[in-house]
This record gives structure tokens, C-alpha cells and sequence, in this order.
């Protein structure tokens, strides 16, 4: 066991890293403007939008949901959402029968190209520990109650792999563009903690 | 490796608690760690699997303490200091003088 960190360097984080990039950027090792734009990439481009236009292109077109769930990171390639933490996807569909639930128990491994940087609580302690024990219990927690008929099944995300939910196309949408469709799912629908919004 | 960042299945932790409208970042130093381990692990060439074993290695009552990007700062300092990058005499030296009022 290493010795913890210790004293006041400890207390405060915001100065910590402060010092950090001011080193390396001394260094020449890092440049600040670079790291401004990882921030506006994540902070802006990249999120559950994209997630969303997969989504709702599977529930209009039949061909494409077969790609997705035959192969999920060429299809979500088609898009141009590809690269860090989405090099290996898989895309598990929600039926009647099934709802599918995605958690990383060990830390917060996620889906950034299709769902951007994960919430808190999907890196939170109590998410980790309960979605594999009592899935049905955190369902309750986010409004989600579902027929004890219906078979829950909890993914333990990998750093290598990623899931993302295909989550059940809404009833009473049937004249709604893909675009319409796209605004009907959340990022919780795809990571399974609820269903996708009704019209 | 067995230790306390493994939590599947384990009791007494309490509700799920999720924020609506959370933003992406909390804090602006989130952005800019965020940042940092994203362009530190280009040119310190460090590995998922190492930056995993640097988190596994965090004390248990820090790691439940500590927020999400501090374990973050914990394994990639760990990595920048092996790889002697930045010691750790610079970073407390430049901590102080931060604290300090210093550039």
C-alpha cells in the first residue's frame, strides 16, 4: 500500500490541478488551448444527442437496427461517432419481454462517442453496488416500475467493451419523423434506467 | 486486484441520487482534468490498465471519500511522476506558491 497523500496539497483539487498544468505546460509538454478544446468537445459536441440519432434511425429503419445489433461499432460508425471509450460496442434491445440495464461495477467505463461523459450517479457508489444486486429496486428509484414479468438483465460494462440500451420505440409514435423520434430519448433510456419519453 | 472500487453487490450504500440538469463538469478544474489526463496520456504513453492499478491503489476510505476526479488525479500524477515528468517536490513546491499568491 503506498503512502496516502498527505497535507494541505491534498485539500484542494482546483489548485492541484492548477499547478499541474502550469508544469507542464512550462514544459512544453501540454498546451492550454488544447486542453480548452477537450473541454468544449465534451462540454458541447459530445452527449446523448448522438446516442439518441442512433436510436431513432433503428426504430425507422429495419436494415439498420440489424446492423446495430449485429455489429454496433460499425453502425454507429455510419454516423461518424467513433474513437476514445466507443472502440468496441455492443447494443442491447429492449422488448416486452426484456429490459436491459447498463452498469460499470468497477468504476465508470461508458460510452463517451454516442453518450458523451457519464453523470455522477452512474459513477456513484450506490449505482455500482445495487444494479447487479437489486436492479429492480433502482429502477424504482429513477420512476421506472416494470411487470414482474419482464426480465431484467444488468450489463457489467468493461473498459474494453461498451454498451449502450436500444431502448423500445414508443406507442402512439408512428407518424413522428426520425427527428421527432430522436427527441423522445434520453440519455437514462439508454442507459436503461428508464423507458424513452411518450409524445 | 481485490479492493474497495469493486462494489457490485455490495450493501449499505443508500439511494441512487441523481441531479437533474447535472452539467458535464461541476467545477471548471474537472474540465481541466479532464483535459489533462486526456492529453497526458498521449505523450506519457501510459496504458487503461496502469491508469485501473493507480486507482486500485488509492486507500479505501480516499477512494470513498475523494470525488470522481480526484481518483483521476491520483492515478495520472502516479503515472507522470514514475515516468519522472513532474516530481513530487515540483508539484508541492508549486502548490505552495499557488497558495501563496504565486503565478
Amino acid at each position: 500500500m503506498p503512502k496516502p497523500h498527505q497535507g494541505p496539497a491534498e485539500s484542494d483539487p482546483a489548485i492541484r490541478v492548477r499547478a499541474l498544468e502550469a508544469i507542464l505546460t512550462e514544459k512544453g509538454l501540454i498546451d492550454p488551448k488544447a486542453l480548452d478544446a477537450l473541454v468544449d468537445t465534451y462540454e458541447a459536441k459530445v452527449g446523448p444527442r448522438n446516442g439518441a440519432k442512433v436510436v431513432a434511425k433503428a426504430w425507422v429503419d429495419p436494415a439498420y437496427k440489424q446492423r446495430l445489433l449485429s455489429d454496433a461499432t460499425a453502425a454507429i460508425k455510419e454516423f461518424g461517432f467513433s474513437g476514445l471509450q466507443g472502440e468496441d460496442m455492443v447494443v442491447v434491445e429492449n422488448t416486452p419481454d426484456v429490459h436491459n440495464l447498463v452498469v460499470c461495477t468497477l468504476c465508470s467505463c461508458y460510452p463517451w462517442p454516442t453518450l458523451g461523459l457519464p453523470p455522477v450517479w452512474y459513477k456513484s457508489a450506490p449505482y455500482r453496488a445495487r444494479a447487479v444486486s437489486d436492479p429492480r429496486g433502482v429502477l424504482k428509484e429513477f420512476g421506472t416500475e416494470l411487470p414482474e414479468t419482464v426480465e431484467v438483465r444488468t450489463w457489467d460494462t468493461t473498459a474494453e467493451l461498451r454498451y449502450l440500451v436500444l431502448p423500445e420505440r414508443p406507442a402512439g409514435t408512428e407518424s413522428m419523423t426520425e427527428e421527432q423520434l430522436a427527441d423522445l430519448v434520453t440519455r437514462d433510456s439508454m442507459i436503461g434506467v428508464t423507458k424513452a419519453k411518450a409524445p | 486486484m481485490n479492493g474497495i472500487h469493486d462494489l457490485g453487490g455490495m450493501h449499505g450504500l443508500g439511494p441512487v441520487v441523481p441531479e437533474q440538469n447535472e452539467p458535464v463538469f461541476h467545477e471548471p478544474w474537472e474540465g481541466r482534468a479532464f483535459a489533462l489526463f486526456a492529453s497526458t496520456f498521449v505523450f506519457a504513453g501510459y496504458t487503461v490498465d496502469e491508469f485501473r492499478h493507480a486507482i486500485e491503489k488509492i486507500p479505501p476510505a480516499h477512494y470513498l471519500e475523494s470525488s470522481y476526479y480526484e481518483h483521476w488525479m491520483f492515478a495520472f500524477e502516479e503515472a507522470l511522476m514514475k515516468r519522472g515528468f513532474v516530481t513530487r517536490e515540483e508539484l508541492d513546491a508549486r502548490i505552495a506558491q499557488l497558495k501563496s499568491g504565486g503565478p
